[in-house]
């Protein structure tokens, strides 16, 4: 069956005012054509919800919420607890938050819904920076990248989430690449498919942030894991499995050096 | 199921302010400089620009939306064939 075929002809996503090329926009796109129309999702702060709702422009076909910033999980947690009292059946909850809501400033109320395991989809659409307001720092800007508040180059190095999320002991969490649109499908797909918390972190390239030409997002979210810069694998039973060993190991320099945010910064990136 | 209900008669809710999901009331056409041509000769339906499109504005039938296209040039470069062209908006008569 060609991958196509899975999804839901329909758009749930569209007419946004994402910029050209967006590659948060792609992740939520093809996720909730994955779900479908019963996708309930929730969206804080961040690039998805400034594109998504500009009112009376409703760029969401299913049910979407926008939430506070620090608290996507605890309200995907409350929408799956009310869903259910009400006797509802075949309904996914979804949230799509940025790097920063996932990594930072919503961190507290994710481990929170991963101890209790509520049965939600939590998709963190990773751009590298805080892309709404302006470009700004976050916990999942890579070393050496220029933002507007590291203008010589982030000093820190990416937070490894993995990490933290597997910390908890989750059920089900994944890795994922715009770039492999059929390896991202699956893993929602998989998502969908397993009772409590799930977790996936899809590598979202910014055209504006990352200093890239707009038809170069999917090229570079490719790159990226062929490179070795962003491991696609999968958690499941307290293991960690890759699925796409990189293929250009070797070719790292050239990811680096196609974007503008590491240029001239003068600083070290993390593969030296 | 709940007998009672809990929360708001939608027919309640004041319709000045509240529109269907999915209510669009600007296009994105004017956002492209470039716009995708698809060569129907070369064109096998791998559906590749279908699938990532991040407006969502190829159909499965391989229909580009040109209102809401943005004119990003993803799908030329998805397209393993090179049936997707980008040709300027400026100097295009249908422009």
């Amino acid at each position: 069956m060609a991958v196509a075929d899975k999804l839901d002809a329909r758009e749930f996503f569209f007419g946004h005012k994402a910029c050209a090329g967006c590659g948060g926009s792609l992740a939520v796109r093809i996720a909730l054509k994955v779900l479908g129309e019963r996708a309930v999702a929730t969206l804080p702060a961040g690039c998805m919800s400034a594109v998504g709702f500009n009112f009376p422009q409703l760029a969401f076909t299913n049910n979407a919420f926008i939430s506070p910033f620090a608290a996507t999980a605890s309200v995907m947690t409350g929408l799956e607890a009310g869903l259910r009292r009400r006797g509802e059946t075949d309904y996914h909850i979804v949230g799509f938050a940025g790097d920063g809501g996932t990594a930072d400033i919503g961190l507290q109320a994710l481990s929170g819904a991963i101890d209790r395991n509520d049965n939600i989809i939590y998709i963190c659409y990773d751009n590298e920076a805080y892309m709404n307001t302006g470009i700004q720092k976050s916990g999942l800007t890579p070393l050496g990248a220029r933002t507007t508040t590291t203008p010589g180059g982030s000093r820190s190095r990416k937070k490894d989430m993995s990490a933290i999320i597997d910390a908890h002991g989750i059920p089900y969490a994944a890795t994922a690449s715009v770039g492999y649109i059929d390896d991202y499908i699956r893993k929602v797909e998989k998502a969908a498919s397993i009772k409590g918390t799930k977790y996936i972190h899809v590598l979202a390239p910014c055209p504006t942030g990352w200093g890239i030409a707009t038809d170069e997002t999917v090229e570079i979210a490719r790159e990226a894991v062929d490179v070795g810069v962003w491991e696609l694998k999968e958690y499941e039973n307290g293991i960690w499995t890759t699925n796409i060993e990189p293929k250009n190991p070797d070719r790292v320099e050239e990811y680096y050096a196609r974007q503008g945010r590491f240029r001239n910064t003068g600083r070290k990136t993390q593969n030296g | 199921m709940q007998s009672e209900r809990l929360y708001p008669n939608p027919a309640e809710i004041p319709n000045s302010t509240a529109f269907k999901a999915g209510y669009l009331v600007t296009k994105n056409a004017g956002w492209r400089s470039v716009r995708p041509v698809i060569d129907a000769g070369k064109c096998v339906k791998c559906q590749q620009c279908y699938l990532y499109c991040p407006d969502g504005t190829i159909s499965p039938e391989i229909a580009v939306d040109y209102d809401f296209c943005k004119g990003c040039g993803i799908c030329a470069k998805a397209c393993r064939l090179g049936a997707i062209t980008m040709i300027p908006e400026r100097g295009d008569a249908d422009a």
